[in-house]
């Protein structure tokens, strides 16, 4: 692993978040020294370990595919910034 | 004495003997808050009437019934605010009881206000707060940990009976340690998350912040359990935790671990720490030098793990269904770009775009794969160390609460304070922090926590430790005075 190739902006641009050219300069600095760091674990010999998907042994869980309850529509829409005739607004998609 | 001093089983002996009603104890919480909380800052939000309200129907027989518990702003509680102390969860109302919330009311509590965090709990401190920082009531110009640093100021302060908190690498824990509280992190899988708001989903549980370890047990029980509605809660009989504290721990083996006592621990947190030790070794532990060789790893772990984790969990901060949403964009990527930009702080920024990083195509194996691999070598540490051992007792946090101000241009410095606490969330074991002593800094009593961690599900044995040690000590009792 390298952090050399790591450019806050594109990074940002994927993460959907604009940045300032300050935060950009800060994040690249702050997040270069993180990285730094964590390339210790390049020292850790994991060759012959599995990765840990979960903390405890958990199997797949299943319930009764039956209708349950859900929230009311008008309640669900009701923390919306934009909302019309129980549908959320979205910005325009398509030109 | 005040009332709101009381612990929850305090209160609810007077509740039951009608010595106050339900009412009465709101109506004193809610005037304890006016004297103390400009001083704290700890409540974002609390609607007296409504839990006047909720008091008047209180059923006291219950197991808590008519006493108030505080939120967490992370935790939805149908009708309130649940803002993760963010702005871009501005307005949000929660349309749902979380599953915790769902029981604490089935138990008669009453589920009050919401207290301050780092934003989307990520911090230790909570200056990451879109709306300012909490302060110490032990030294007010010291921070009260985090993420749950408002859970332990305002239970440090007399301002709440119990708090609930989130522990994700040490959010309960620390700030508690911090607060000269008792706060507890269950197994992961104990507490359904159902309504908690995710931020690293592999690793956070919500669970109790306290005055006593007989609350914290109490709270357990109430709050623990499997539900249908987190698939990854474990379906496995819940105990009575209460059930153990009285047994005392003459025989039970405590493991120091060696690589907990190192630079960069404050000298004064050590000393405090070992006298505890010495303590329980007098209470009739047997304790054992014990090494968790991979200990020096679980911090870089952490931080490529829980951010990768909170990346995709924030994505769905979009401005669209909930909260926040930026004016006048000019298209979807601008309204989503400009929403995340207006609406997150810098730390949950700096995080996504790390978590992004780490997961994006060509760096995920270098990263995500080997720290997932890490994970396995941290929590086999653990499984060899309790054959050994029946539980393992180190500091909570390297030092004790710091200045307000003190880290946050350095968020490295500011990971640091979780150090002894993320490989518990790590290793999906369980932990508990209780008041071990003070140490004096610049004239004010600061508290020491000692850190007790468990094998998965053996919450009963670490609280077993927990209060055999309290009992047989004063410093849960101890009183900050806020306000002066």
């Amino acid at each position: 692993m390298s952090s050399t190739n790591f450019d806050v902006e594109y990074v940002a641009e994927l993460a959907r978040i604009k940045l300032t050219p300050v935060e950009i300069k800060t994040f690249q600095s702050q997040l270069g020294h993180v990285l730094e760091h964590v390339e210790k674990l390049n020292a850790v010999d994991v060759s012959q370990v599995e990765p840990m998907a979960h903390s405890f042994q958990i199997y797949n869980v299943f319930r009764e595919d039956e209708p349950r309850e859900g929230l009311d529509r008008e309640i669900a829409l009701s923390n919306a910034p934009r909302q019309a005739q129980g549908l959320f607004i979205v910005t325009k998609v398509v030109e | 004495m005040e009332i709101t001093s009381l612990t929850v089983h305090e209160t609810q002996a007077i509740l039951r003997s009608k010595q106050v009603s339900p009412k009465e104890v709101i109506e004193t919480l809610g005037r304890r808050i006016e004297l103390v909380d400009p001083s704290i800052h700890g409540y974002l939000s609390y609607d007296l009437n409504r839990a006047v309200s909720e008091a008047r129907n209180a059923d006291v027989r219950l197991p808590l019934g008519g006493v108030p518990i505080s939120i967490k702003d992370v935790i939805n509680v149908k009708g309130h605010p649940c803002g993760c102390a963010s702005k871009i969860l501005q307005g949000y109302i929660a349309p749902y009881d979380a599953t915790v919330i769902a029981k604490l009311r089935a138990a008669g509590a009453i589920p009050f206000g919401r207290v301050n965090m780092d934003e989307f709990a990520m911090g230790s401190s909570t200056e990451n707060s879109a709306f300012g920082p909490s302060r110490n009531p032990w030294d007010t110009t010291r921070t009260p940990g985090g993420s749950s640093g408002g859970s332990a100021a305002v239970v440090a302060a007399d301002e709440a009976f119990a708090a609930l908190g989130s522990d994700t690498g040490g959010s309960i824990r620390q700030p508690a340690a911090l607060c000269g509280c008792v706060g507890l992190k269950p197994t992961y899988g104990r507490v359904s998350r159902f309504g908690l708001v995710a931020f690293a989903s592999s690793l956070d549980q919500i669970g109790p912040i306290t005055k006593d370890v007989m609350d914290a047990a109490l709270l357990m029980n109430i709050i623990a359990g499997a539900d249908p509605c987190d698939s990854t809660s474990l379906d496995e009989p819940v105990p009575d935790f209460t059930a153990n504290l009285e047994k005392g721990i003459k025989g039970l083996k405590v493991g120091l671990p060696k690589e907990y006592f190192i630079e960069g621990l404050d000298p004064k947190v050590a000393k405090t720490v070992r006298a505890a030790v010495e303590h329980l070794q007098s209470l009739g532990a047997e304790v054992i030098e014990i090494s968790l060789p991979h200990t020096e790893h679980a911090l870089s772990t952490y931080y490529i793990i829980a951010p990768a984790e909170a990346s995709a969990n924030l994505a769905r901060f979009d401005g669209v269904r909930y909260g926040f949403r930026a004016k006048e964009v000019s298209g979807l990527l601008d309204h989503y770009g400009r929403t995340r930009e207006e609406g997150f702080g810098p730390e949950v920024k700096r995080r996504i775009i790390l978590g992004t990083y780490v997961l994006s195509s060509g760096y995920y194996d270098a990263y995500y794969l080997r720290a997932q691999k890490v994970r396995t070598l941290i929590r086999r540490d653990f499984a060899t160390a309790f054959e050994q051992v029946d539980a393992i007792v180190c500091p909570t946090s390297p030092t004790p609460a710091f200045k307000l101000g003190e880290r946050t241009s350095d968020p490295l410095s500011m990971y640091l304070a979780d150090i002894f606490t993320l490989a518990a969330n790590m290793a999906g074991i369980c932990g508990i922090s209780i008041p071990c002593g003070f140490l004096e800094e610049e004239g004010k009593q600061l508290p020491v926590g000692l850190q007790i961690l468990g094998p998965e599900l053996n919450e009963s044995t670490v609280l077993q430790v927990a209060y055999a040690y309290e009992q047989s000590t004063d410093w849960h009792k101890m009183k900050p005075s806020p306000q002066d």
